[in-house]
């Protein structure tokens, strides 16, 4: 490292890498692009960065769309009901099963996660529309998926276009069959990001879970004092478990998972917990507002990942409930203690002083960045595909030294950051893996966990540190230049 | 709780016996009805392996249950790769393009260069002019591309941009500045709603060999284009390149994308490899033609045939008869003799395929995959003695079916072997568990398949996110054809090998030799 401080360094990258664009595009990127620090002075985000605007077209977004938002991250994971692409086959297939959201069942008997259900638009569909098609779907899912426990509509471009009434459509099936039935109106052109596709899909669940009074199967599940759900949890890798875990440990009674490994019933029984407990504000504080607002739920937001942020999130959340859950809390962050000691011991040597740069989406580029720094790693970048201000701000609490902030990053901006900071990590999503590997850099994917995982939690700390040095360490990166290629002269 | 000499993932850490009671718990909550009434999901389950629910699962006419296709820009995307520094441009909304590229990034553990004009709500109710405008000159400053192949959403063939005038426009507004007066912008509609993967590919090959050659001199030459076609095996591009050379053809690989998935490390650039633009604005010169997908390449090869009047047509190199019908038809276009290095490559192959024959004759395959990737697989199945019981293709175009029933019929045991066009895979679920099969052939969709039925799954197609480097081989030419043999024979032997090592049970035909 030279001379220059690293906030120095950051600054001069920030304005190196504007000089490429036209000038319109220049001026916009300008504006989510910066430096933040833990005493940043934006007040409203951090670095002073604008966000949840239209992308720049023609630049290589990362951004995905709300469909992908709704069907992807919402709805998708709710296990026992079909969700049906509804439009052209692509927009099911190319998201089929790539989240990991973990789940125990049967699947195409009384569960379906990592199935792909489309209606398959055809160019008649789009000419004469596709409401008469959806209803032959709708009764031919019911009909070979007995057990399903209720159907959404994931509405692709095409729907809103043509015209289509989803609405009408699903209300009508519902009405003959009694059948839950939940048309989502989250065409991918709607909005600028997956963000919209996550509020609408939220507000289908108030409209048609909580207000639409479905059939349960089985005995309702009776109050306690102590009901919590877990809100904005994917599951992905198994994290929502080795978060549950945690707060059963305490005493809590977790009543539902929002939405990985989730069911309908347990949607909607959310409605009479004592707590929602929030990870990825993101994507779901709508529907943790309205419960507030609604059934008068408190919402807390916590983050288990690594041990700083668990252990304050832990006391957070115990101190909502009384004595006898607080003195549980405190056992249950003695009983882990040893194992943390441990994995840091084990550890830290091996990643301290390493630098990161992250791009993810949701709640990743702040909550991880507790678990880096657990570890002695430093992160030096971070942004995020579709966050607005509220998730800017809340990154000024969570960054521990000058960090380059990038909204919305495209693939010349990332590379072009990474090659002037030389990170010793990059971590970010599939489509950006390879570029950096490519170059010999360490890299983790940070939305599946790289096939890993879980990383929440205790037991996922464990693992998350396991594949840091995993990454950072492998003899792997040694092998890029050829042993007649001396450094410096290839 | 983790052990801290043995760290554990998620594989092994939820069979932990208090992970193992969280989710027995958890159970109490979820009125999903494996947790309510285990009984019916396993009455249910089995029905599902009935001919009852055969019937109706093949009656269904609307919902589609895991499709094994995909839409239209993803083959675009592909033909664009394919060229020298060219950027794949899908005009529409940027969802679209961030399945694209993870899509093939995920199959082919290579990145994927591709921009979208990020079309929103204003551009549906406007048009996307003013996306396109933008977009086309900031990925022309940022990324400095030579060529710029732009397809279409569905969002925007729903609204019905004109892509002609979009560029033209673009252009005029830039003023030379990114986008110099004769800087190609290749164009193609492939509305998703139409067709699959393949009918994109046919698209955007047909709009850059047409507009690339708008305007260029035809001075004939002695040269052939091979156009290789929705090719997902790298090393298969590379036997047909090998194949040509030794054939003493002078050629063009239309759309060589084997470079651009398949970059060393070292260091990064976004482009790598290609047709290079010169030779692709040259190729209506050529005197033939030859396209290795015939389903692939209908329009283009119409167009190359009926108004360029090539020579050529389709050749698929899949198996023996395949590489000896291209090979054939390279002789007769050369007019050169064939060289006695492809009769020897050539007799490897059939020595190959008589040592192993015993393991695949008689045995009964599924298959599944595009319409031309299965006429030479399954002429290849057919060549080893074996059945293919059910071949089944989503994406099927006109006239598929009835060669593949020719094809079939020309098996001994033709009445054992089935066609299933436009079929999914939750039929073929029906399919395997009514009449059976002894092993699958197929992409990674039949993982949940092959947990289902318990009949093993042979990877060979795409995509193939879950097992490394496949897509590196050669299944094209007499090396390929090896590479096919080696894998199914290798899998029927570990088969049988899982089958009989029951100890002092069945492990008498658990033989050290086979």
């Amino acid at each position: 490292m030279g001379p220059e401080s690293l906030e120095a360094r950051q600054k001069a990258a920030v304005e190196e890498v504007l000089k490429a664009y036209p000038e319109k595009a220049a001026k916009n990127r300008a504006k989510h692009l910066g430096v933040g620090g833990p005493e940043d002075e934006s007040q409203k985000t951090c670095g002073n960065v604008r966000s949840n605007k239209k992308t720049v077209p023609g630049v290589m977004s990362q951004r995905g769309c709300a469909y992908a938002g709704s069907k992807g991250v919402v709805w998708g994971p709710v296990k026992d009901m079909v969700h049906i692409s509804h439009g052209p086959v692509g927009c099911g297939q190319y998201s089929r099963a790539g989240r990991r959201n973990y789940y125990i069942g049967t699947t195409g008997v009384d569960t379906f996660v990592t199935m792909n259900f489309t209606s398959d638009f055809q160019e008649k569909d789009i000419v004469f529309g596709g409401d008469k098609k959806l209803d032959v779907c709708l009764h031919e899912i019911d009909e070979l998926f007995p057990l399903n426990n209720g159907i959404t509509v994931q509405s692709e471009c095409p729907i809103g276009l043509i015209g289509d009434d989803i609405n009408a459509t699903s209300k009508m099936y519902a009405k003959k069959t009694g059948q839950t039935v939940v048309p989502v109106n989250c065409e991918g052109f709607r909005g600028v990001s997956q963000s919209l596709g996550h509020h609408i899909a939220n507000d289908t669940i108030r409209d048609y879970v909580f207000d639409g009074n479905p059939e349960m199967l089985g005995e309702p599940v009776a109050v306690t004092d102590y009901d919590v759900a877990i809100i904005g949890d994917y599951n992905i890798g198994g994290d929502a478990w080795s978060s549950r875990i945690l707060l059963e440990e305490m005493g809590l009674r977790v009543v539902a998972q929002w939405s990985g490994d989730a069911t309908l019933k347990e949607m909607a029984q959310t409605t009479k917990v004592k707590l929602n407990l929030l990870h990825c504000y993101r994507s779901m504080n709508y529907i943790s507002r309205h419960m507030e607002k609604e059934f008068g739920i408190p919402w807390v937001e916590y983050n288990f990942f690594g041990p700083s942020q668990t252990i304050k999130s832990l006391r957070k959340i115990a101190a909502f409930f009384d004595e006898g859950i607080q003195a549980k809390c405190e056992e249950v962050i003695a009983k882990y203690q040893p194992m943390v000691d441990a994995v840091t011991n084990k550890y830290r040597p091996l990643l301290e002083g390493k630098q990161v740069m992250l791009f993810v989406g949701g709640l990743r580029p702040r909550h991880v960045i507790g678990a880096y720094e657990d570890l002695g790693m430093e992160v030096i970048g971070t942004g995020y595909e579709f966050a607005h201000d509220d998730d800017y701000k809340r990154t000024k609490d969570e960054i521990f030294r000058s960090t380059v902030i990038y909204d919305d990053v495209n693939e010349y901006e990332l590379e072009a950051f990474v090659k002037k900071l030389q990170p010793d990590l990059v971590a970010s999503g599939i489509k950006e893996k390879y570029v950096f590997q490519k170059m010999g850099l360490p890299y983790r994917q940070m939305h599946s966990w790289d096939y890993s995982g879980p990383y929440h939690g205790y037991d996922g700390f464990a693992i998350f540190a396991a594949d840091m040095d995993l990454a950072i360490n492998s003899p792997v990166w040694a092998h890029t230049t050829a042993p007649w290629d001396k450094e410096g002269e290839a | 709780m983790q052990d801290i000499d043995n760290i554990v993932n998620g594989k092994d850490l939820f069979k932990k016996p208090e992970y193992q009671k969280v989710l027995a718990d958890k159970k109490e909550f979820e009125g999903s009805m494996g947790a309510v009434n285990p009984a019916k999901v396993e009455e249910i389950s089995e029905w599902t392996k009935s001919w009852d629910y055969r019937e109706k699962n093949l009656a269904r006419e609307a919902i589609v249950v895991n499709p094994a296709k995909a839409c239209q820009p993803l083959g675009a995307v592909m033909v664009a790769l394919g060229f020298e520094n060219t950027m794949p441009y899908v005009h529409g909304s940027h969802g679209c393009v961030a399945y694209f590229r993870s899509y093939f990034t995920r199959h082919f553990k290579e990145p994927t260069p591709c921009v979208s004009d990020s079309m929103t709500e204003d551009a549906a109710v406007f048009g996307g002019l003013v996306n396109m405008k933008d977009g086309l000159k900031n990925c022309a400053a940022v990324y400095k591309p030579e060529m710029i192949a732009v397809s279409t959403t569905c969002m925007a063939e729903v609204i019905g941009d004109d892509l002609y005038a979009f560029s033209i426009a673009a252009k005029e507004e830039d003023g030379g500045e990114f986008l110099a007066e004769d800087f190609p912008i290749t164009y193609a509609h492939t509305p998703s709603f139409t067709g699959s993967h393949i009918t994109g590919y046919d698209n955007m090959m047909n709009g850059i060999m047409s507009q690339l050659t708008e305007g260029v001199e035809v001075v004939k030459n002695e040269k052939i284009n091979i156009i290789p076609g929705f090719e997902t095996y790298i090393g298969s591009i590379r036997s047909v390149k090998a194949i040509a050379e030794k054939m003493g053809a002078d050629f063009t690989m239309l759309g060589d994308h084997s470079d651009q998935w398949d970059m060393p490390a070292g260091e990064y650039s976004m482009f790598q490899g290609g047709t290079p633009i010169a030779e692709a604005k040259a190729c209506k010169s050529a005197k033939a033609t030859i396209s290795l997908q015939k389903y692939a390449t209908v329009k283009t090869m119409k167009m190359v045939t009926k108004r360029w009047k090539h020579a050529g047509g389709t050749s698929n190199p899949i198996g023996l008869k395949g590489t000896d019908e291209f090979i054939m038809k390279l002789a007769e276009l050369t007019g050169n003799e064939i060289p006695q290095s492809l009769k020897t490559e050539r007799g490897r192959l059939v020595d190959a395929m008589q040592d192993s024959y015993p393991y695949m004759h008689a045995k009964k395959f599924a298959i599944w995959g595009d319409p031309d990737f299965l006429i030479g697989m399954v002429s290849f199945l057919l060549e080893m003695g074996s059945i293919p019981t059910h071949v089944l293709c989503h994406n099927a175009p006109r006239g598929w079916e009835d060669e593949m029933r020719a094809l079939l019929d020309t098996s001994s045991r033709a009445e054992e072997c089935h066609v299933w066009a436009g079929k999914d895979l939750w039929h073929m679920r029906s399919l395997l568990f009514t009449e059976p099969v002894d092993f699958m052939i197929g992409n990674s969709y039949g993982k949940e398949l092959m947990r289902d039925t318990d009949i093993p799954l042979i990877y060979i197609g795409f995509p193939i996110f879950d097992r490394h480097h496949l897509h590196r081989y050669s299944i094209s030419g007499y090396d390929g054809a090896i590479n096919l043999l080696t894998w199914i024979t290798n899998k029927v032997l570990d088969q049988l090998d899982e089958d009989t090592k029951g100890i002092a049970s069945t492990d008498y035909f658990f033989d050290l030799i086979r």
